[in-house]
């Protein structure tokens, strides 16, 4: 019964997307949403073009799988939302796969795992991190992020500011507004050799916590849409396979893609 | 359990129990944010509608450019032009002493919702006096009042009576666009909501702020009846 379901929503899916040229089996062409403000997984250029690690990876697997592939950019904050209500059919933004987002969302298999961490003024020379060392000061991140919901959850003591970008929070921590910024590693190290270069470090890693951070970063389909998921994870394990995942990633993270 | 749990908790609405505390800390903060710079924007906008009609010339002009700026310009450019844009200048402020001030989201946004409710306040203020007759003001000086005393009891009464619905307006205009300081981080009503959104996905916690920015709305609407009631009563017909 639920393969029959999974199996109906994916044709009304190839439906509502390619009218007329959809067939029983192959999904032919599907809608990618991403934030395009997270360099360097994926970024919209000067140009207004998409690009980052995300962007090449995802079209490998767009080229492997034989479809057609869209992308869509959306705001982090709307981006499950606008995933449920059929804006696109998959979120490929750096997106954890988290319980709590489990609860909305399918996740694919994980194809990359981040580094979390902590940036400061280059003047801190302290690495404590512990929700009590930074007792009283000002921490800054995306809002509804991990990282969010990691210094909700643990730093107590602090005064916690959300961002809608990570670029907003970037622009605070080299205000002075913000004592610490917590994202994942890479953005951080684009941030630290652009902008921050003479303000701030990074002061710590982060532990990932698997309550909050989940397994790493996979992407997110509708909950049903098993067709479209298996068709992917075939795709991702391909790639983990031959070497292209961590080729594409050597290029925008330089290293590889799961630690 | 505590207090703010309950409304979700009758309600049966899951959000609603576990962010009801958030919502209610962010009811508070948004009606700080409109009851303070709504009512510092009166006072200044009293001020500024009086020089805008008897002031010097140069400094008419000031004003004139003023209200044209921040009734021209969007409020939300205002805010992120006094958080971000005055924010790069931290050694200045520090050098001043003022920091403590910028580098707080709060002040900021009462900085920029003050300013911009106070344009809007004075051309609404400026436009009630210039309505009032001449021969209000003629009547009072030849009774031998002072200018003081005939702006207090003979123009300011008559000139609410025609802008207190505008200014009401204007209030509950401020209660709704207040919900752009959950842009520059703050967890007002609106930034509560987006918090409980992100983690629940449950809309139907927007409909619960929508509502709660609704009352809000119709207290307001309420208590200008009865102000205008209590303003007009030596015009009531008997």
């Amino acid at each position: 019964m639920t393969t029959k379901r999974a199996f109906l929503a994916a044709m009304l899916a190839a439906a509502a997307f390619v009218p007329g040229t959809a067939s029983a089996q192959a999904i032919t062409e599907i809608k990618i949403g991403t934030e395009g403000a997270y360099p360097p997984y994926n970024n919209l250029n000067a140009k207004k073009e998409l690009e980052g690690f995300e962007i090449d990876y995802m079209n490998d697997l767009c080229a492997r799988m034989k479809v057609k592939c869209t992308w869509v950019v959306q705001d982090w904050d709307g981006i499950i939302p606008a995933l449920l209500s059929k804006k696109y059919d998959v979120i490929v933004a750096g997106m954890n796969a988290t319980p709590e987002r489990a609860k909305r969302v399918d996740f694919t298999d994980v194809y990359t795992s981040t580094p979390i961490a902590m940036v400061g003024a280059k003047s801190i020379t302290s690495t404590n991190i512990s929700p009590d060392a930074l007792k009283g000061k000002t921490l800054g991140a995306q809002g509804s992020t991990i990282h969010m919901n990691y210094l909700e959850a643990y730093y107590k003591g602090s005064t916690l500011r959300p961002y809608p970008t990570q670029e907003e929070a970037n622009l605070d921590l080299l205000n002075g507004r913000l004592d610490y910024i917590v994202a994942d590693l890479e953005a951080l190290e684009s941030f630290l050799k652009d902008k921050g270069k003479d303000c701030c470090k990074i002061i710590a890693e982060v532990k990932r916590d698997a309550a909050i951070h989940g397994p790493g970063v996979g992407m997110a389909l509708r909950k049903g849409e098993d067709a479209l998921k298996a068709m992917i994870n075939k795709a991702i394990a391909e790639s983990k396979a031959d070497g292209s995942l961590d080729k594409h990633a050597m290029k925008w993270l330089g290293k590889k893609a799961i630690q | 359990m505590s207090w703010c749990e309950l409304p979700g908790y009758w309600l049966g609405l899951e959000v609603l129990e576990r962010y009801g505390c958030r919502m209610a800390d962010g009811l508070v903060i948004t009606m700080q944010l409109v009851a303070i710079s709504s009512l510092l924007g009166f006072f200044l906008a009293v001020g500024l509608a009086l020089l805008r009609l008897r002031g010097p010339r140069p400094v008419r002009w000031a004003i004139a450019g003023y209200t044209t700026f921040f009734r021209g310009t969007p409020l939300l450019c205002q805010l992120f032009l006094i958080y971000y844009g005055l924010g790069t200048f931290r050694l200045f402020w520090q050098d001043v002493g003022l920091w403590w001030f910028f580098r707080d989201p709060l002040y900021c946004c009462l900085l920029a919702f003050t300013i911009n409710t106070a344009a809007y306040q004075a051309e609404i203020l400026r436009g009630s006096l210039q309505a009032l007759p001449k021969g209000q003001i003629e009547a009072a000086r030849a009774l031998g009042m002072r200018p003081v005393a005939i702006f207090i009891k003979v123009e300011m009464p008559q000139a609410l009576i025609i802008g207190l619905r505008p200014l009401g307006n204007e209030l509950i205009t401020m209660i709704k666009v207040s919900a752009i300081a959950s842009l520059v981080t703050l967890f007002d009503l609106m930034g509560a909501t987006r918090l409980a959104f992100a983690r629940s996905f449950d809309l139907s916690i927007y409909l619960v702020a929508a509502l709660i920015y609704l009352a809000l709305v119709e207290i307001v609407r309420r208590i200008w009846n009865q102000m205008e009631a209590r303003l007009t009563r030596h015009m009531v017909l008997r």
